[in-house]
């Protein structure tokens, strides 16, 4: 059998150029008229030599310098430690090189894992039906919007203030020129989604609220009092993911009259890396699935009465319903949804609320170490999950300078996106941190307040 | 075999008139052009339908298809034994696969419509 993936030589190239009866390349192009033709090579840099290529791209990746630090950064994107199994099954051949699964007859592997994550994010949310993954939390919180808004064909949206910052503002320009209005709920003192103004920023035209637990500033919120709330006044209520690990301790939203869970499963197994690849999902109650958008991968016989895999209720899709669609998206993240089912069922149901646990008591414990340092205060007080925010008695900007200077990365300023919390930080403790990391950081603060 | 007291459009939908009201649905030539119907989108009770609006959707497992209604009209009912059993549409047509019950506004809108005869012709001419 030839090979096939190796360039032409000059050889063949004439024999092709000769068999349709051409002299050169450039006569294929002849249609392209002289005044838009550049008659010059592209500017772009001599090639390199696989050492030289190799040298120059270590050279890059060295200006990575976050490795370097003890990071205790979080804000909607999170570091957990990845199994080693994850890595080693995600990277075979058979999962990184196929394309998308429209033929079911050569895709059960890619579809069966599609049909798992689904089930398991089920599992966690407590919904009855999930898509097979978005690009990321923040469209998915768009896109969320955007279909309770043709559930009940009402505009005006609640955004909860205390909804991640940059999800916020994908909403709002995913839904500029729709004819949907948001509307900002405040934050309480406490860090919590302001129910009052919630009950009297809701009327007739109201599609739904948009929140999230454990929200931004890491306070678990009262989600089924939000969504008893909304049943009452006939709207919506999604309930926003950007940390799932919470779902191992947490009251699942479905259990708590949550309509739609959106979210960030970037926790599952993906790297931080530059702050993406990551993986986005969506899961709705039985009774919307129609207008829930993406992919869908649902089980199914063969002619042979064996069970197989196939991606299903297509109509929804715009390659079917055009400009009535549910959305415009035509992909999912699947090989980061691969990476989520494969660090779900290596950790299993156990593992998975151990993981939540150690967590939660790590940022417990940092929490209350931190705290008790002179000069440094609890801003909200509340339950919160692996997130808290403190405020200082010393601009946040200069800390943070020190502590950079010390190696370690506090957390993430709130003042740009809060001006109300100017000088405050958001802290995120995961099970990456150990207690002398964190002693370490309590150490560097006490350092840079005294 | 298409009712003789029916009227037709050339989208394939026929229309049952009984004084100021009517029912629609659509013809056995379009049920079987769809395939099996898997869902139908209704239309809400109360609805007001311009003479050629859509007035709901019919989704088979391959296609996806618009109902046009006949006659302007206030939708006055719906088929809900289509939310459990969409196949209705295919089994019976004419009958138990019937979408909507309207009021109608624009009697002489009629006059647009075809008889049987002019259906069936037209059916005939659509084979060649």
């Amino acid at each position: 059998m030839p090979m096939s993936y190796i360039s032409l030589s000059d050889k063949e190239k004439k024999a092709m150029l000769d068999a349709v009866g051409i002299a050169s390349v450039g006569e294929l192009f002849r249609s392209i008229p002289e005044g838009v033709r550049l008659d010059r090579a592209l500017s772009v840099p001599e090639p390199l030599s696989e050492p030289e290529l190799t040298s120059h791209f270590e050279k890059l990746a060295n200006h990575n310098r976050y490795s370097d630090f003890l990071s205790f950064l979080g804000g909607g994107i999170y570091p957990h430690f990845i199994p080693a199994l994850v890595d080693y099954l995600a990277s075979r051949g058979e999962f990184v090189s196929p394309y998308t699964p429209y033929q079911p007859e050569v895709s059960q592997g890619t579809l069966q894992a599609i049909f798992e994550f689904q089930t398991l994010i089920c599992q966690l949310t407590g919904m009855d039906i999930s898509n097979a993954s978005l690009y990321d939390g923040a469209s998915g919180a768009a896109e969320a919007v955007l279909m309770a808004s043709r559930i009940n064909r009402k505009t005006k949206i609640l955004v909860a203030r205390s909804l991640h910052p940059h999800y916020r503002q994908t909403i709002a320009t995913y839904i500029r020129n729709l004819g949907l209005t948001a509307r900002e709920m405040k934050v309480t003192p406490a860090g919590t989604l302001d129910l009052e103004d919630l009950e009297s920023g809701l009327d007739e035209d109201t599609t739904a609220v948009i929140f999230q637990s454990p929200n931004y500033f890491g306070v678990i919120e009262d989600v089924a009092a939000i969504s008893e709330i909304m049943h009452r006044h006939q709207a919506l209520s999604i309930a926003v993911v950007t940390e799932p690990v919470s779902l191992g301790l947490l009251q699942p939203p479905g259990l708590q009259g949550v309509d739609i869970v959106t979210g960030e499963a970037q926790s599952f197994g993906i790297p931080l890396s530059f702050g993406g690849p990551v993986l986005g999902f969506m899961a709705c109650k039985n009774e919307f699935i129609r207008q829930l958008p993406g992919r869908i991968a649902g089980q199914t016989r063969d002619v042979d009465g064996k069970r197989g895999f196939v991606l299903t209720l297509s109509t929804r899709e715009q390659h079917i319903r055009r400009e009535r669609a549910t959305s415009n998206i035509c992909t999912n993240q699947a090989l980061c949804l691969l990476r989520a089912t494969i660090y779900l069922e290596t950790l299993g149901r156990n593992g998975l609320r151990s993981l939540a646990h150690i967590n939660m008591q790590k940022a417990g414990y940092a929490r209350q170490l931190l705290t008790g340092l002179e000069g440094v205060r609890d801003v909200f007080g509340g339950p919160v999950f692996n997130e808290f925010v403190l405020g200082f008695d010393r601009p946040w900007e200069e800390i943070a300078a020190e502590l950079r200077d010390a190696g370690i990365l506090g957390g993430l300023a709130l003042g740009p996106d809060y001006p109300e919390w100017a000088g405050c930080a958001l802290m995120c403790v995961t099970e990456t941190h150990g207690k002398d990391d964190i002693d370490r950081l309590a150490a560097a603060l006490k350092e840079a307040l005294s | 075999m298409y009712p003789e007291n029916f009227f037709y459009t050339k989208d394939h939908e026929w229309i049952k008139i009984e004084g100021d009201e009517a029912v629609v649905g659509i013809t056995d030539f379009a049920q079987k052009q769809l395939g099996d119907v898997v869902f139908v989108e209704l239309p809400d009770v109360g609805a007001e339908l311009g003479f050629h609006q859509s007035l709901g959707v019919v989704e088979s497992v391959k296609a996806v298809s618009d109902i046009y209604s006949p006659i302007s009209g206030e939708v006055t009912g719906v088929n809900e034994s289509l939310n459990d059993s969409p196949e209705l549409i295919n089994e019976d047509p004419h009958g138990e696969g019937w979408i909507i019950r309207l009021k109608i506004k624009d009697a002489s809108e009629q006059e647009k419509l075809m008889s049987v005869d002019e259906y069936e012709k037209f059916l005939e001419g659509l084979e060649d």
